[in-house]
C-alpha cells in the first residue's frame, strides 16, 4: 500500500517493543461483538485505477467552463489566476494545521492577519475574523452574535435573503429560542423591513445585492434598526460587487457576513467556500471564530498569534461564542492571494467588467418578446420574467448547450408566482459569443 | 524596554547578541517578509483585465464613494511574498507533526489532482440535476462507504467540519425528542471531551453536565448512570476518547442512555483508530460525525476547510437535514425544501448550510477510500494504533503516562516527570521545535495535568518514529538533569522565538492600518 511506510519487519519489531503478542491484542478494549467486523468493500487500488474511476465520474458532469455559463444565486464563476492554485498547494500551507504553535506557523498567521485586513477594508468595517465555513453559516453566526450583543431574541429576516441562508439561520435560531419575522419576497422591490422592527428586535438581516440581484441602500434600514436598539446585519454572496458598490460599513451595518468564494475559489459544486465576517471593534469580544493578532517575540520582532481565544470553545466550553474549531483556512488563503493579485485596481476593473457584461446581457435578453427584466438595479446578476416556467426554459437551454441561470423555483419551491422567474449572472468570464449563444437559444426555446 | 522576565516589550528592541544580526535582516534561507500592505501598492495589479468605463450603469446610485485601500502585487511579487511566508510554517510534508487529536497524516496528492478535475471543481451547485450526475454519484458512493464503515443506515453529508457535524447530530436528536412530544433538556459530556462538545450542546439549547472520568481514563459509568433521568436528551462520548483510549464500557453506556429514552452521540474525531475494524453502529451509537480531514486525509490547509458528515441510526435517520439525495428508478432527485421532504416521508430538522456541503472534500475522501480499499483502511487503523503504542512503550520509562496501556491511535503523557525540574510541558514543546518536530498537542485533554498528546499516525516510517523517540528521550533526560537553558531559550531556530500572547490579547491589533488613515479615507476610488 503506497501510503503506508511500515514494513512487515517493522511491524513485528514495534509490536515486540509494545509487549503485545499480536496486533489484535491492542484492540482488546473493544467489546468482543464489535472487534472484528466484516466489511463489504473493494480492496485497495493503484493510482491508475482510482484515477480512471474518478475521471469517469467527473466526465458525467457538464463543467461550467465548457459551455456559455450564467448561473449565480450564491456561487459565481470568476477567473482565478493560475498562481493562486499553485501557491495554495505549497506543502507548508496545504499540509499544516491551525497555528497552535505560532513560532512555526508565522506563514499562516501573517496570511490570516492580512486576510482580516483585506476583509475589513472591503466591507468597510473595523475588524474581521480569520474566516468561517461559508456565507450561510457566517450569516447564522452573525444572528447569534447580535442576540448576544443586544440580549434580545427576535430577528427580522429580509425575504430576499438567499433562501438557503434563511433556512440555515432558522435552523440554528429556533433551538436557541429566537423568533423570526419576515415578509413576502418581491424581486426588484425594496421591502418595508423597518416596520417589522420593534423594541425586542435583536437584528435585521438583509442581503445586498439580494438573491434576485437587486442592490439595496442600507442606510435607512440601519437608522431604523439603531433607533430601536437593534443591529443591522448585511449579507452578501458576491464579494466582487464590493469592488464597485458602497460597502455595508459605510451604510451603517453593525455586522457583515458574506461569501468569499468568488475571489480565489472555484465553484466546487457548493463547497468548500469561505465565510467572511466583519464587525465593529466595540463588538469584538462577542465575535465568533479564530482571530490572528499582532505581537512581538522574545527578541522584539513583530510576529503573529491566535488571540482572544477566551471567547472560544477550547477554553470556554459551553460558554463559548461559537462551537467553531476548524474553519476555512486554505480558502481564506486563496481569497487573500487572489485579492492581493487584483489589488484595488484589479478588483475595481473586474467589478466594472462584470457589471458591463451583465448590463449588456440584460438589455439583450429583455429585447426578446415576452422576456422582462424585473430587477432594474443590479450588479452582475438580474432576474428575468419569462413567458413560461423557468425550469422548462433552463432545460431547453441545456439541451442547446447553454447553462442559462438558476430558476427562482429551485430556491422558492412554494412560491408558484416565481415559476417564470430566472436568475441570471454574468461575470468577466463571459464573452460576446456566450451572450450571442444565450440570446439565440433563448429565442429558440421560447419559440420566438 | 525589557519586562520583568527580561523580555522586550516593543518592536525593534532586542536582547539577542549583536553577532547574530545580518545586514539584510534575513537569516540565510529564512527571509523576513513585510506585510502585504508594506510591499504592495494601491495602483499595482497582477491581473490584466480590460479597463472598461461605465458610461451608464444600473447601480441605482450605489457606487462606492471612498477607496478601499487594498494593496496590489504583480505575479512575481506575489509568488515571493507567499513563498517566503510559506517557509515559516511547519508541515506534515516536511516532518512528523504529531498533533494529538488532529490526525496529521500524509495527504495523498492524487486526491488533490482528482478534486481539480473540471468535472468536479468547475460545476455549479444549482446547475440542472441532469448536468451533475457524476457529482451525485460521488456523494452517493462516499455515503455508501461511510455507512458501510460505520454500520449505520443513514448519513447527512452537508456539515462542513467536525463541530458543524456535532451541531447536526444534536439538532437531529433535538428534533426527534420534539417529535416524540417529550421534554429533555440535559446533555451529559465527559470532562475529557473536546471543547466543541459542550459548546455545541449549549448552542442547541441544552444544558450541559459534566461526567467525571475514572482513574483509568474512561467515563465513570457509575457517575454517568447517577446523572441519568427522563430529562436526559443524550450523552456525547468521544470514542476512542481524547486520552487515546477505547471506551470499553460503551455498550453499557449506550444501553443505559437508551433505557431512559436518550441518545448516544459519538464524537468521531478519532475514528481513524478503528476504521475498517470496528463499526460504531455495533456499539449502540445513534449519531456520529466523521472528520473527513482526519480519518480520510483531506488536507488540513492551515485550519480548514474540513468536512464533517454525520451518520445516523434508524431512530434518527428521518430527521437528517436538507438537502436529501434520492436515487430511484428515475435517477437522482434532490429534495431541497421541507415540504417536499415531508411528502417523501422525511422530517428534516432544517438545513446546515447553503448547497450540498464540501464537495471538494468529498472527492478527496472518496479517492482516499478507493486507494486504500477495505483492506488498506483496516491496515491504516492497525498501523496508527501500533505506532502510537510503540511511542508509548518507547517513552514510558522516562516520561510519565497517566494511564496504563495499550492506547489506541495516540499516546498520552502528563507532566509529572517534570516535577521539581522547574520546566513545563510548554518548555518541552518549544524545545521540540528546535529539534525540527512540530510539537504534540499540549495541555489537552484538560483532565490530565500538563498533558502531552502524541499522535504519530500510520504514515510515518519506523525510522522517523525512532528519531522522534530519541529526541524525546534526550529532552526528558536533560530536563531531569537540570539542563534548563536549552528549554528556556527555545525555540532558537524557528522563524520567531516565543511570542507574547498576553500582550496580543490585552491590546488586540487585528489588522493593519495605514500610517495616515485619514488620507486613505479621502482618496477617490481607484481610477
Amino acid at each position: 500500500m503506497r501510503y503506508l511506510p511500515l514494513t512487515g519487519e517493522d511491524r513485528s519489531a514495534m509490536l515486540g517493543k509494545t509487549g503485545a503478542p499480536f496486533i489484535d491484542a491492542l484492540f482488546d478494549d473493544v467489546p468482543t461483538l464489535a472487534r472484528n467486523a466484516a466489511f463489504d468493500l473493494p480492496p485497495h487500488a493503484g493510482e491508475l485505477e482510482v484515477e480512471r474511476h474518478m475521471a469517469r465520474l467527473a466526465r458525467l458532469n457538464v463543467a461550467a467552463g465548457d459551455k456559455p455559463f450564467f448561473c449565480g444565486a450564491g456561487a459565481y464563476r470568476h477567473h482565478v489566476p493560475a498562481s493562486v492554485d499553485h501557491l495554495i498547494q505549497r506543502s507548508e500551507f496545504l499540509t499544516s494545521y491551525t497555528p497552535y504553535q505560532p513560532e512555526i506557523a508565522q506563514g499562516t498567521l501573517q496570511v490570516l492577519f492580512e486576510f482580516q485586513t483585506q476583509v475589513a477594508m472591503l466591507t468597510g468595517m473595523e475588524v474581521a475574523n480569520a474566516s468561517l465555513y461559508d456565507g450561510s453559516t457566517a450569516s447564522a453566526e452573525a444572528v447569534l452574535m447580535a442576540c448576544r450583543v443586544t440580549k434580545r431574541d427576535r430577528i427580522v429576516l429580509s425575504s430576499t435573503l438567499h433562501p438557503h441562508y434563511a433556512e440555515t439561520i432558522r435552523t440554528i435560531a429556533e433551538p436557541g429560542g429566537l423568533t423570526i419575522a419576515t415578509g413576502a419576497a418581491q424581486p426588484g422591490v425594496s421591502e418595508d423591513l423597518a416596520s417589522l422592527i420593534d423594541d425586542t428586535t435583536a437584528c435585521v438581516v438583509i442581503q445586498t445585492p439580494d438573491v434576485f440581484g437587486t442592490i439595496h441602500d442600507l442606510k435607512p434600514l440601519a437608522d431604523a434598526a439603531h433607533k430601536k436598539g437593534a443591529l443591522l446585519i448585511a449579507v452578501f454572496t458576491e464579494a466582487v460587487a464590493l469592488g464597485l458598490i458602497e460597502p455595508p460599513g459605510a451604510m451603517g451595518a453593525d455586522i457583515v457576513a458574506g461569501e468569499g468564494q468568488s475571489i480565489g475559489n472555484g465553484l466546487n459544486f457548493g463547497g468548500p467556500y469561505v465565510g467572511l465576517f466583519a464587525t465593529r471593534e466595540k463588538f469584538l469580544r462577542q465575535m465568533p471564530g479564530r482571530l490572528a493578532g499582532q505581537t512581538v517575540d522574545a527578541d522584539g520582532r513583530r510576529g503573529f498569534v491566535l488571540t482572544l481565544s477566551t471567547r472560544e470553545q477550547h477554553i470556554r466550553r459551553e460558554k463559548a461564542t461559537s462551537n467553531i474549531c476548524t474553519n476555512s483556512g486554505l480558502c481564506a488563503l486563496a481569497f487573500s492571494i487572489h485579492m492581493s493579485l487584483l489589488g484595488e485596481t484589479g478588483l475595481s476593473r473586474v467589478a466594472r467588467l462584470c457589471h458591463l457584461r451583465a448590463c449588456e446581457l440584460a438589455d439583450r435578453l429583455a429585447l426578446i418578446s415576452g422576456v422582462e427584466l424585473v430587477t432594474p438595479v443590479f450588479f452582475n446578476e438580474f432576474t428575468l420574467k419569462l413567458p413560461k416556467a423557468a425550469e422548462v426554459v433552463v432545460d431547453g437551454l441545456v439541451e442547446r448547450g447553454v447553462l442559462g441561470g438558476v430558476p427562482a423555483a429551485r430556491l422558492y419551491p412554494h412560491e408558484p408566482r416565481f415559476d417564470n422567474l430566472l436568475i441570471v449572472a454574468a461575470t468577466e468570464t463571459n464573452t460576446d459569443e456566450d451572450a450571442d449563444a444565450y440570446a439565440a437559444m433563448l429565442k429558440e426555446v421560447l419559440g420566438c | 524596554m525589557l519586562n520583568a522576565q527580561g523580555r522586550p516589550t516593543g518592536t525593534g528592541e532586542t536582547n539577542r547578541a549583536v553577532s547574530r544580526a545580518t545586514i539584510s535582516g534575513h537569516s540565510g534561507l529564512d527571509h523576513e517578509e513585510p506585510l502585504l500592505f508594506e510591499v504592495g501598492r494601491r495602483g499595482v495589479t497582477g491581473v490584466d483585465f480590460t479597463d472598461v468605463t461605465l458610461d451608464n450603469n444600473r447601480l441605482g446610485g450605489m457606487q462606492r464613494k471612498a477607496a478601499i485601500g487594498l494593496a496590489g502585487l504583480t505575479e512575481p511579487e506575489a509568488m515571493r511574498h507567499y513563498v517566503r511566508l510559506s517557509r515559516k510554517n511547519a508541515s506534515i510534508d516536511a516532518n512528523l507533526y504529531p498533533l494529538g487529536s488532529c490526525t496529521m497524516k500524509h495527504n495523498p496528492r492524487l486526491n488533490e489532482k482528482m478534486a481539480r478535475l473540471s468535472g468536479f471543481s468547475d460545476i455549479h451547485p444549482l446547475q440542472p440535476i441532469k448536468t451533475v450526475k457524476g457529482a451525485f454519484d460521488v456523494i452517493e458512493e462516499l455515503a455508501i462507504w461511510l455507512k458501510t464503515l460505520t454500520g449505520m443506515p443513514a448519513v447527512a453529508m452537508s456539515p462542513k467540519a467536525g463541530a458543524h457535524g456535532e451541531l447536526c447530530g444534536l439538532l437531529a436528536i433535538r428534533a426527534a425528542i420534539e417529535a416524540s412530544g417529550e421534554t429533555r433538556t440535559r446533555i451529559l459530556v465527559p470532562t475529557s471531551a473536546h471543547g466543541t462538545n459542550p459548546a455545541t450542546a449549549s448552542a442547541c439549547g441544552f444544558s450541559v453536565e459534566d461526567i467525571a472520568g475514572t482513574r483509568d481514563g474512561r467515563v465513570d459509568v457509575a457517575a454517568f448512570k447517577d446523572k441519568l433521568g427522563p430529562d436526559v436528551a443524550g450523552v456525547m462520548i468521544t470514542n476512542p476518547n481524547t486520552c487515546g483510549l477505547f471506551e470499553r464500557n460503551l455498550l453499557e453506556i449506550a444501553d443505559a442512555v437508551h433505557a431512559v429514552g436518550g441518545y448516544l452521540y459519538c464524537d468521531g474525531a478519532n475514528f481513524n483508530a478503528i476504521v475498517g475494524r470496528v463499526r460504531p453502529g455495533d456499539l449502540g451509537v445513534d449519531a456520529m460525525h466523521i472528520n473527513l480531514h482526519k480519518t480520510f486525509s483531506t488536507p488540513h490547509g492551515g485550519g480548514g476547510p474540513g468536512a464533517g458528515p454525520v451518520v445516523f441510526s434508524e431512530r434518527l435517520a428521518k430527521f437528517a437535514p436538507l438537502p436529501l439525495l434520492i436515487h430511484d428508478a428515475n435517477g437522482f432527485r434532490i429534495i431541497e425544501d421541507m415540504e417536499q421532504a415531508r411528502l417523501a416521508g422525511f422530517t428534516p430538522f432544517g438545513r446546515m448550510c447553503a448547497f450540498h456541503g464540501q464537495m471538494g472534500m468529498f472527492v478527496r475522501a472518496l479517492t482516499y477510500m478507493l486507494s486504500h480499499g477495505g483492506d488498506g483502511l483496516r491496515q491504516v487503523a492497525e498501523d496508527a494504533v501500533l505506532s502510537a503504542n510503540y511511542i508509548l512503550a518507547s517513552l514510558n520509562d522516562i516520561m510519565s503516562a497517566p494511564f496504563t496501556g495499550p492506547c489506541m491511535h495516540e499516546a498520552l503523557f502528563d507532566d509529572s516527570f517534570l516535577k521539581n525540574t522547574g520546566l513545563t510541558t510548554l518548555d518541552i514543546a518549544k524545545a521540540l521545535i528546535d529539534e525540527g518536530f512540530h510539537p504534540m498537542t499540549v495541555y489537552f485533554p484538560l483532565v490530565v495535568h500538563g498533558a502531552m498528546l502524541i499522535e504519530p499516525t500510520e504514515t510515518e516510517s519506523k525510522e522517523t518514529l525512532d528519531r522522534f523517540v530519541a529526541v524525546m528521550r534526550a529532552l526528558a533526560s536533560d530536563a531531569k538533569e537540570g539542563r534548563k537553558e536549552r528549554f528556556e531559550a527555545a525555540p532558537q531556530f524557528a522563524p520567531r522565538r516565543r511570542l507574547d500572547e498576553t500582550a496580543a490579547a490585552r491590546k488586540p491589533v487585528l489588522r493593519w492600518y495605514p500610517d495616515e488613515q485619514a488620507d486613505v479615507a479621502k482618496l477617490e476610488p481607484a481610477e
